[in-house]
């Protein structure tokens, strides 16, 4: 970092100093904030208070889907992309953390170096460290840090997925789904989970057999998931007093309808082909990419994944901030007599919370009776 | 808070082919609690001080069989001096003559641990030297 003062910054003074210098273009302090965001730091929090504002621009692109599908190799193939039609581009990198030791093997970079020395491309590996949902906890934040200081687009690339792991859904406005051919039947394909939450579904390795019939199989089957949809949507529709907007506005294919989340997504994902190891197919990519904020920000779907976006992490800074209150060694004792008494049946959970909920608005009396 | 992991780059500069010991050390050192960015073969010191500094790693491992490492050794420190980076630990290893290593370390490798290192040496010695803000 440039900055530097004659005495040592307590963490906030630190937080800002690296957030101005990130913002001025200091690639060094990004880097270090970003450390200070992972490890959840006083100093990230007083980056974070004077970035997010900024932030809001680059466009998050979520790509998952299973280990090996060739989600590095694509999200290569991408920044070349975006770099040759100028555009600067971020990447964070998710890979497991071992649960036994809590290490890990960071490898995506080894198919980005490539982009290593651009001053406009900025890789970053994250260790999930034991985060459950296909990225780290602070995925979300790097990302917003990543956007304030003026990348384009931030991609955020999973850990290899099962079926599950739809968290990066709702971390970037758009998101791209990996699949390789023949990973399974048309069954696969109307299984809740993954598929349900792609903008785009992609199937890669497409120089292999069967890669175009994977693809026409997804397609048929998302299609028919799709009218299967509109018809819970028409009854749905039908039971509710007012006209739902969305609906209202059609439901041409690319067309967005409310999922259970209050997020729209497009009836008919695209499903495309790509060889992310040639770069066939990654232009076609990239502009469905782009085509799908242009409509995202038409129907409301990026609007409304931002507004989830921000609710989630409202909730999770006000879970964090009441652990922090009820640790204080104010609160500490009482708070661990009502897990005690839960623990032992003397008080039930829910009781329980609202005795906890009643100690952090500083009734501490409240607790008096589980002892 | 607790301690945080370190993290260590482990990259092959140079030309040579061979990156299974660089992955056996990888692999290990993520066995001992480390996070480990392993950026692959044929690497120039500038990629991977590219990658040390986007990373923010502590430490940065450097495997190399090929010969070249009193060209590519130094520049890699030298690229980290300039980068303002002189608090990260570097290693090296792989196949280096006794004789080279009192220079190497005069230019900032911070120790050369040759064949029959074991997993365990490494990680204490990295545990011991780590330099942490």
């Amino acid at each position: 970092m440039a900055v530097r003062f004659g005495r040592p910054l307590d963490p906030a003074e630190r937080g800002v100093a690296l957030a101005e210098a990130a913002l001025a273009g200091d690639r060094r302090a990004l880097a270090r904030l970003l450390t200070e965001v992972e490890n959840r730091t006083a100093a990230a929090e007083a980056a974070l208070r004077l970035l997010y504002p900024r932030a809001g621009r680059a466009h998050l692109v979520g790509i998952t889907g299973p280990p090996g599908a060739g989600k590095s190799t694509l999200v290569a193939a991408l920044i070349g992309e975006l770099r040759r039609a100028g555009r600067s581009v971020a990447v964070i990198a998710v890979d497991p953390s071992s649960p036994i030791t809590g290490g890990a093997l960071l490898g995506d970079r080894v198919r980005m170096q490539a982009y290593a020395e651009d001053p406009d491309v900025f890789i970053r590996s994250m260790a999930a460290r034991g985060h459950a949902g296909g990225l780290a906890a602070t995925s979300g934040a790097a990302a917003a840090v990543l956007d304030a200081v003026g990348f384009d687009v931030v991609f955020l690339e999973t850990v290899g997925t099962g079926q599950s792991e739809v968290e990066v859904a709702a971390a970037a406005d758009t998101t791209v789904v990996l699949e390789a051919p023949e990973m399974g039947d048309e069954i696969q394909a109307i299984k809740a989970g993954l598929l349900e939450v792609a903008d785009i579904v992609v199937v890669n390795k497409g120089d292999r057999p069967g890669a175009q019939r994977t693809a026409a199989q997804l397609r048929a089957m998302l299609s028919a998931a799709a009218v299967a949809a509109e018809s819970a949507a028409e009854r749905a529709h039908h039971r509710r007093a007012g006209p739902s907007r969305v609906h209202d506005g059609g439901v041409a294919d690319g067309g967005s309808e409310l999922d259970g989340a209050g997020r729209p997504r497009p009836k008919r994902p695209e499903v495309l082909v790509t060889t992310a190891a040639t770069g066939e197919g990654v232009p076609e990519l990239l502009a469905a990419i782009d085509r799908r904020r242009r409509l995202g920000a038409e129907d409301g779907a990026v609007a409304a994944a931002r507004r989830a976006r921000a609710d989630a992490l409202l909730w999770t800074i006000v879970v964090e901030r009441a652990r922090d209150r009820l640790a204080r060694p104010e609160a500490a004792a009482v708070a661990d007599a009502i897990v005690d008494a839960v623990a032992e049946h003397r008080l039930d959970p829910y009781a329980a919370a609202d005795e906890l909920l009643a100690l952090l608005a500083g009734g501490a009396r409240a607790a008096d009776r589980t002892r | 808070m607790t301690e945080r992991p370190i993290k260590v780059l482990i990259a092959k500069p140079g030309l040579d082919g061979h990156d299974r010991g660089a992955k056996v050390l990888a692999r290990g050192l993520r066995d001992e609690g480390f996070e480990v960015i392993y950026t692959g073969l044929r690497q120039t010191p500038e990629m991977i001080v590219a990658a040390a500094l986007q990373e923010d790693v502590d430490v940065v491992g450097l495997s190399i069989l090929s010969g070249a490492h009193m060209t590519l050794l130094p520049k890699v420190t030298r690229l980290l001096r300039e980068k303002g980076m002189d608090d990260v630990l570097v290693t090296a290893g792989g196949i280096i003559p006794d004789d080279d290593i009192p220079a190497l370390k005069a230019a900032g490798i911070a120790e050369v641990f040759g064949p029959g290192t074991t997993i365990r040496e490494v990680a204490d010695f990295i545990r011991a030297n780590v330099r942490r803000a």
